[in-house]
């Protein structure tokens, strides 16, 4: 469970959030979504504890403050936008530095870390990728092992920055169904989207940011309004609500 | 059993290369190998057989007949024993300190002297050199001159550095480095240009050499040397999470800023100890352990051990080929190492164009 009240995120004069209060339960899916420089991945990187922050973040009720890095670690995994995957490093070892906070800072994985992250290769369906190494795997395997080093570290809290970023539409479809499966087996997670549509068909919920604060929050098919998207984003769109899933379509004026 | 049966069927490899048997022994014979080299080449003929038994010889309670005269003994165990030392100590120290400065800083150009080291312990050892050391005094003037200066210019880097601000940390790092290094450098070569009548024996300091080893050159470095390559070594799988950038070892629970500072004072000490014992020598820092990269693993628990043996064996070598060469003259060691260095670091760079 993530609960933010009162946070603030501030660079020099700049605030890139402001008084973000949101409670997020156990095992929802939440999507934070906004036009360019809303403040996004600036409230996912102050839950995962990465930038100063003014107000509170309670992680599974317990302050963040409070908590040490490698406790946080434990809680919380996060995967930025683009993530750095060292060319020659193969999956298997590449999943085994999920492990990290795990591991006693000058130590090296054991039996039970190998376990973990075995579990969370066969969890990606990445078994047969183990050795190979990562410059040789195509975007949506990529992303797959980046999800696979992310489940290795065993937090409950998961954090995706933009995850379907550089995707096609197929593998987009298949990483937010894989993070929708994760979620189900009792994950929370918090996801920055671009793409409206998948973001309202994926998350339960999300909360709308413009200029880093809230400006609309609750089900997709309240937040996607036409209205909305035209104030915040200044664009134009149709939405198209079919068998309760909201579909955002760009119009020309 | 379920889980056994289920296993046996198709057991995907799940854990780090590491160092690996296979290139562990091939290293570790390369090191060996190097030392005999070392120990056999020179002027005076020593046999293989007599090395070993004055060796044994100087174990207790094997009673093994000292096999050479006095001559050849001194000639064996006070020249070209701390020699091979001494070469083997800075190799291994230098070419580890390389392989974490490419980790921490990201880089697969940079060297041990990235942060200024070179600059300051040459002007260390030129003032040291012009108005300390005269022939009557205390042989290690020079040393402790060159590693005072050499860590002065590091903390200088440093503090420059970290006033640049802690977002772009490394890139400020590597600026200030540049910035301290040629700042001393200008001032070491005013120095030595006012003292034209020296200029032979700075200018043979620079080049580095190990022409005059002794066993107190060995007990000076020793204990730097020995205690940065374990910090190091302890750092390897530090160096595979912080080659995931800050942001993302920060996320895993690592300390990046401490992280980062541990391994570059390890790395910097050694260094600092290696150079005021044996001068500048150029290269080895990139070439061992780019080669360990190209011809074993990326992954710097291979690179950070691998290296600190393989560049052991490097430098004696370079050391028998700098002895011998132009014997009875030598020819100064970096002018070796960067005979070969610099080709090779051609062809890193070429190759490097590709993964970034």
């Amino acid at each position: 469970m993530i609960e933010t009240r009162d946070l603030w995120v501030r660079f020099g004069p700049v605030a890139a959030v402001r008084e973000l209060t949101v409670t997020i339960g156990e095992g929802e899916w939440v999507s934070l979504i906004g036009p360019n420089g809303a403040g996004k991945t600036s409230a996912l990187r102050a839950i995962a504890g990465l930038v100063a922050y003014e107000g509170a973040v309670e992680l599974d009720g317990r302050d963040g403050r409070g908590l040490g890095r490698r406790e946080r670690a434990r809680l919380v995994a996060f995967v930025p936008q683009k993530p750095e995957t060292p060319a020659e490093l193969t999956v298997a070892e590449y999943v085994l530095l999920g492990r990290t906070p795990h591991i006693p800072y000058l130590g090296s994985e054991g039996r039970s870390d190998r376990a973990a992250a075995q579990r969370a290769l066969r969890r990606l369906d990445l078994e047969d990728f183990a050795e190979r190494h990562l410059n040789s795997l195509s975007g949506g395997e990529l992303q797959r092992a980046v999800l696979a080093r992310a489940l290795a570290q065993e937090a409950r809290i998961l954090l995706l920055d933009e995850p379907t970023t550089s995707l096609d539409l197929g593998r987009q479809q298949l990483v937010l169904e894989l993070v929708d499966e994760l979620r189900r087996d009792g994950l929370t997670v918090v996801s920055t989207l671009h793409d409206l549509t998948l973001a309202g068909q994926y998350a339960e919920r999300l909360v709308l940011l413009d200029g880093g604060s809230v400006v609309a929050e609750g089900a997709p098919s309240d937040v996607l309004s036409a209205a909305n998207l035209a104030a915040h984003y200044g664009a134009n769109v149709r939405v198209v609500e079919e068998d309760g899933a909201v579909f955002v379509v760009p119009t020309r004026a | 059993m379920a889980v056994a049966a289920g296993r046996a069927k198709s057991t995907p490899r799940v854990e780090a290369r590491g160092v690996g048997l296979r290139a562990g022994t091939v290293t570790a014979i390369f090191l060996v190998a190097s030392m005999l080299v070392g120990f056999l080449v020179g002027p005076v003929h020593i046999g293989f057989e007599s090395i070993v038994g004055s060796a044994l010889s100087h174990l207790p309670f094997l009673h093994v007949h000292q096999p050479l005269g006095s001559v050849d003994r001194a000639v064996l165990w006070q020249l070209r024993a701390p020699r091979v030392v001494l070469a083997a100590l800075v190799g291994g120290m230098l070419a580890t300190a390389g392989s974490a400065y490419q980790g921490v800083f990201r880089n697969p150009l940079a060297d041990p002297y990235l942060l200024g080291v070179a600059g300051g312990a040459g002007l260390g050892a030129t003032l040291a050199i012009v108005y300390g050391a005269t022939a009557s005094g205390p042989r290690w003037t020079v040393p402790l001159a060159a590693f005072a200066g050499a860590i002065a210019a590091v903390v200088a880097t440093y503090a420059l550095g970290r006033s640049a601000g802690t977002v772009r940390m490394t890139g400020a790092l590597v600026l200030a480095g540049v910035t301290v290094a040629t700042f001393t450098t200008a001032v070491q070569t005013f120095v030595q240009q006012q003292h034209t009548d020296v200029l032979q024996n700075i200018y043979s300091w620079l080049l580095g050499g190990f022409s005059t080893s002794t066993w107190s050159d060995v007990t000076l470095c020793l204990p730097y040397i020995a205690v940065s390559s374990v910090v190091l070594v302890l750092h390897r799988r530090v160096l595979d999470v912080l080659s995931l950038g800050d942001d993302e070892a920060a996320s895993l629970g690592v300390n990046v800023g401490r992280a980062r500072l541990a391994i570059v004072i390890a790395a910097t000490l050694g260094t600092a100890a290696a150079v005021a014992v044996s001068g500048l020598i150029a290269f080895v820092g990139i070439i061992v352990p780019h080669t360990i990269r190209l011809l074993v693993s990326t992954s710097y628990r291979a690179v950070v051990p691998l290296s600190l043996v393989a560049g052991a064996g490097f430098l004696v070598l370079t050391d028998v080929l700098a002895r011998s060469v132009l014997s009875p003259a030598e020819l100064p060691i970096g002018v070796v190492t960067a005979f070969f260095g610099a080709p090779f670091f051609a062809v890193v760079l070429r190759t490097s164009r590709n993964i970034r």
